[in-house]
Parts: C-alpha cells; structure tokens; sequence
C-alpha cells in the first residue's frame, strides 16, 4: 500500500508540475513559492530553532531534561509574547474604569492608611514609625500572596492554548509572573507616597534589593511552575493552597513588627515566607537583614527551584493530558 | 495564477520537511472524581493502595501503533468517524500531545490549524489580537507588520480593527480568524475539518487563499469528514477506527472502501475543488 502511495504521489508531482496550478509538491515546483520560501524569511523564527520536534516514549531523565530546558529557552525567547500576555490580564481587569491598573494603587493606598493608624493604636506605636513598615511589608505580601494563589491556574485557564498550539509551558508561568510584577510596580507608588510624606530615605540599603529582587523572580517562577502543575493534576489543592496562605498571612511579620515576639523570634526563621519578605523588606526599612537570614532564604529558594525542575522534567510531556 | 507572495512564510528555506511516526500510541489517563483529589491519592498511598489504584486507573487509549512516514509532496487526508483518532493524531503531530509509546520525528515549521479563535480576547481590538497571535507564532516584529497587513487586506475590517472583538458581527470574527490562521504559511500544514466550514459566500474568497497556504506547504496533513475535499487535495488516505490505521494508500482507493461506493465527481466549481486542478484517475 505504500507503495502505491507513493506512486500516486510521483503521478500527482507530475501532473501538477505540467499545470502549475496544482498543489505544490515540493521545493522545485512552479508556482513561484520556493523563491518566496527564501525571500520572506528576514528572521528565522525564534520559536523553532532547529526546527525539528521529536519525541520518543519512555525517555531518559537527560532527554526529558534537555526537552525541559529547551521548553525554558523556548520560553525566553517568547518573552514579548509573556509581558503582553500580563500586560493586557491587568488591562482587562479594570477595562474600562476611569484610573484603569491605578485603582491598585488606590485600594492598596486606602487599605494601608487605614490599617495603619488602626494598628498603630492597637500595638501603641506611632503612625509615623508604623506606617512605613506596614506600607512595605503589606504590599510585598501581596505579591508574594497573590503569585502563590494564580500559580494554581496558570495552567488550567489556559487549557483552550495548551490544547490548540504546542508552547513552552514555561511561557504560562511566565505570564502569571509578569502579570504580578506589574502589580507590584503599581503599587509601590504606595511606597513612594508614604515614604515621601514622612520625608523617610531608606539608605544606601537600597542597592540590596536588587539581589533580592533577583531571587523573589526566580523564586516566583519556580512556584508557579511546581503550583501550576500539582494544581492541574490535583483539582483540591488551590482550595487548600488558599487556607494555607491565609494561615502565613498572621504567623509572617506583616501586621506586626518581629520584636513584639520576645524570645519566640528566634523561631521565626523556620517560616519560609518570613526569610523571603526580610531579605527585600529589611533593605527597604533601612535595616538590612543579617546574613543568616540571606542564608536560610537562599536554602529554601534552593529546595524550591530543584523540587520544582524535578517536577518540571517528570511531569512536563503529561501536562497537556492532565488539563 | 501567479499570484504576489502572501502570508508570513515560516520555517527554514534548506532543510526538507519530514514526518515520521514509529508505532506512536497515545492514551488519556481518565481522571475523574477520586483520583483527582489529593486527599484521596494521600490516603491510598498510606493505606498502601496507591499500587492497585494506578493499575485500576481508567485509560483511554486514542491511538493505538500508528505508523507512517511523510516527505516533502505528500498531502495525507485523515478519515475515519468520530472519535476514531483523527484530532488525537493531529495533536500527537503538533507536538501538543507527547506519545507514551512509540517514536514522532517532525521536522520543518509547523502550523497546526486546530482552534479557529486561538488565543482571541473578545475584549482586545483586532489589531492587538493580531499581534497576540503573530506573537504565539513567535514572529519577530518585521513579520509582526506583515502579519498586520497581510490580515487587513484580507479581512477588510477597515477601523474595525482598532474596536474590541466583541462588537464584532460574527462574520467579522470568523474572517478576521481564518486572516489569522491562513496568513502563516509553514512547512508542514496540520489542517482540522472545521476550518472547511464557514458560509459560502465567505468561503468563496477564502478558498483560494487557503489553497494558496495549502500549496505553499510542503506537507499537509487534513482531518474530515468531507470526502470530496480529501479526495481534491489529497494523494493519500489515514482511515482510522479506534485510534489504528485499517487502511492506508491512495486516496480514491481508500475513500471507495470508506464509503462503500466512488466518491461522488461533483461539478467543478470553484468551491469544491482548487482551480487547474487535473483530473483524477
């Protein structure tokens, strides 16, 4: 049967190269397609480099390694593709509302002015030594809260694309944390605010953030994935992803301050979240945390990101099958 | 019918394409209530039941040792009834699914036609669903313009492109779609039926540039139920039941055996098969 297939083939070759009209057969035929093939690609396409695909059933671990790398660097070189992705979440989000993406910056403003001179009473501190910390400390929750929480459905929600087009998955994770970087961008305006009205410079701290910065980015990444996928296969986990981070939001300093915790602080570091928050929030309050706290923030990024590219290079053929 | 040069051409001018599919089966895990919650897996692994529940899991195998090879020229029709596969093997070749058996080799630019409205947003303007989508493909952004120009030429929206979608008519949709989907022209072409359907009037002109794309691919691959359309554009025949190939070879020959009598040779018109075309034996 093949065989006729391909004699079929070589009649149709010849037919459609006596008409020219006929369905192209090939890179030799007449209809002018090949010199257009040639002259149109000013950009090889990022998207698919060697462009050859191929996947073979029961792969090793350092070939589901190297398809999971290539998903990452696919990913990358989409990266025009993930910031308009997030970048339009948030558009169509406050559509067509007058401040638009600013009435983040507004009910996050309205919410950190009122709990603050709330709380300042409760634990008897003043506005003006309270009010800068919860500014910060509330709004990176915040991010750090809301990464972990839609990390559960950056896969699910985009079921209809995983379905239609092979993308590197890594693009989905990408977006969810663009989208939340954004965010975040809106709502350090709080920051600036609250800093500029108590005439408050953190410092030559400052410079410190941008390490942290660094590893909050991987770190977020890394999450989304490991949520993402666990949430795809596991439909109760957002459920409880959820209760859990209501739980860290009282047991994390947010609210309030490490001090007030007496002898019990010493324990704090064994919150994940906590070593997160310090290593961006210390160099924004003027107190840089100490080493150990970058230390124990770094082991726990570590355990993260490699739980999570474990998870990546088993799971990552099977996704498509669990949404 | 030389024609000026249409479309985003994607893919690399000196390698051939290929496709090779190696005993390639491919099985959906039915999840359904118990084994997609957490709390349940937990439990059966402590209990020590996580074995019998893997070996009890409900699988639905969707292709079962399919094998076939295709070179530059080929143009292979899927047939088969509902359920049979057909979409499944479009997906394996698209690289969406990956099988759990067996072995696939593409090789060329793909572009897989399987979602009319991939990646649409009601919400976004015509224009800003076109970059959406030139991006998906991963255009770089001289071909973003070209993609823009090319889909406004053809699907004649006019402002319209800068409202959002969802003020669209629903013909403006289905044009600005099938612009969207026919103005990347691959190596290999994966092709699902609903992309044949649409109203006669539209399909007129969309005929011709989807003919356009399917000549420019070196390898189509097309999934239908329409026989005079497999049989206009193809050399080859899949006929799939069950998720197996039972038949395999030239297309009237198998369409004949599928059908139980000769495909019906309909009145050449310009919308049942491309213009030039010879006569088939």
């Amino acid at each position: 049967m093949r065989r006729d297939a391909g004699e079929v083939r070589q009649k149709g070759d010849a037919g459609h190269a006596i008409d020219a009209g006929g369905l192209r057969a090939g890179p030799g035929s007449a209809i002018g397609a090949p010199s257009m093939n040639s002259a149109a690609i000013e950009h090889p396409n990022p998207a698919m480099p060697a462009v050859v695909l191929e996947f073979t059933a029961g792969m090793s671990f350092a070939e589901r390694h190297r398809l999971a790398l290539r998903d990452v660097a696919d990913a990358v070189h989409l990266w025009r593709l993930a910031w308009m992705l997030g970048w339009f979440d948030i558009r169509l989000r406050y559509r067509g509302s007058m401040l638009g993406p600013f009435w983040l910056t507004l009910s996050t403003g309205v919410m950190i002015g009122m709990l603050g001179v709330l709380y300042s009473a409760l634990f008897h501190l003043s506005v003006r030594e309270y009010l800068p910390y919860l500014a910060v400390s509330q709004i990176l929750w915040l991010f750090l809260s809301t990464i972990v929480s839609e990390a559960c459905t950056c896969f699910t929600l985009v079921e209809a694309v995983i379905r239609s087009i092979r993308m590197p998955f890594m693009l989905h994770a990408l977006r969810n944390v663009v989208r939340n970087l954004l965010v975040l961008a809106h709502n350090v305006v709080v920051i600036v605010i609250v800093y500029a009205g108590f005439g408050l410079w953190p410092g030559m701290s400052l410079l410190l953030t941008i390490p942290a910065l660094l590893l909050w980015f991987i770190d977020a990444v890394a999450v989304t994935l490991l949520l993402g996928m666990f949430c795809a296969r596991f439909r109760d986990i957002p459920p409880i992803v959820g209760s859990l981070m209501q739980i860290f939001f009282f047991v994390t300093p947010i609210l309030w301050k490490p001090e007030q915790l007496g002898h019990f602080a010493a324990y704090l570091p064994l919150n994940p979240f906590y070593v997160l928050l310090e290593i961006l929030r210390g160099p924004l309050i003027g107190a840089p945390p100490p080493l150990g706290v970058w230390l124990a923030a770094s082991i726990y990024s570590l355990l993260l990101c490699m739980g999570a590219w474990l998870l990546f290079v088993r799971a990552r053929g099977r996704l498509a099958f669990w949404i | 019918m030389s024609t000026a040069p249409r479309g985003i051409v994607v893919g690399h001018a000196g390698a051939p394409a290929r496709i090779d599919v190696c005993d390639v089966s491919v099985s959906f895990p039915l999840y359904h209530g118990n084994s997609r919650s957490l709390k349940k897996t937990v439990i059966a692994a402590a209990s020590g039941r996580l074995g019998q529940d893997r070996s009890h899991r409900v699988v639905v195998q969707a292709l079962r040792d399919v094998s076939f090879s295709l070179v530059s020229g080929d143009r292979l029709g899927l047939i088969g009834s509902n359920g049979a596969g057909k979409t499944t093997l479009l997906r394996t070749l698209a690289g969406i699914y990956e099988p759990v058996v067996g072995r696939v080799r593409m090789q060329g630019s793909i572009n897989a036609l399987l979602d009319p409205n991939l990646g649409m947003n009601p919400e976004l303007t015509g224009r800003e669903n076109i970059r959406l989508r030139g991006l998906y493909n991963g255009l770089g952004s001289a071909q973003l313009r070209r993609l823009e120009e090319d889909v406004q030429a053809f699907a004649e929206l006019g402002d319209f492109l800068s409202l959002p979608l969802r003020i669209y008519s629903s013909g403006m949709v289905v044009r600005l779609g099938f612009a969207l989907a026919t103005a990347i022209r691959p190596q290999i072409l994966l092709m699902d039926e609903w992309f044949l359907a649409g109203d006669s009037d539209f399909m007129e002109k969309a005929r011709e540039r989807l003919e356009d794309m399917v000549r420019g691919a070196e390898i189509l691959v097309l999934s239908s139920h329409q026989a005079d359309v497999v049989r206009d554009w193809c050399n080859r025949v899949l006929w799939m039941r069950d998720g197996r190939v039972i038949a395999d070879g030239e297309s009237g020959e198998i369409l004949e055996r599928y059908l139980g009598h000769p495909v019906p040779t309909k009145e050449v018109t310009g919308t049942t098969r491309p213009r030039n075309e010879p006569p088939l034996p």
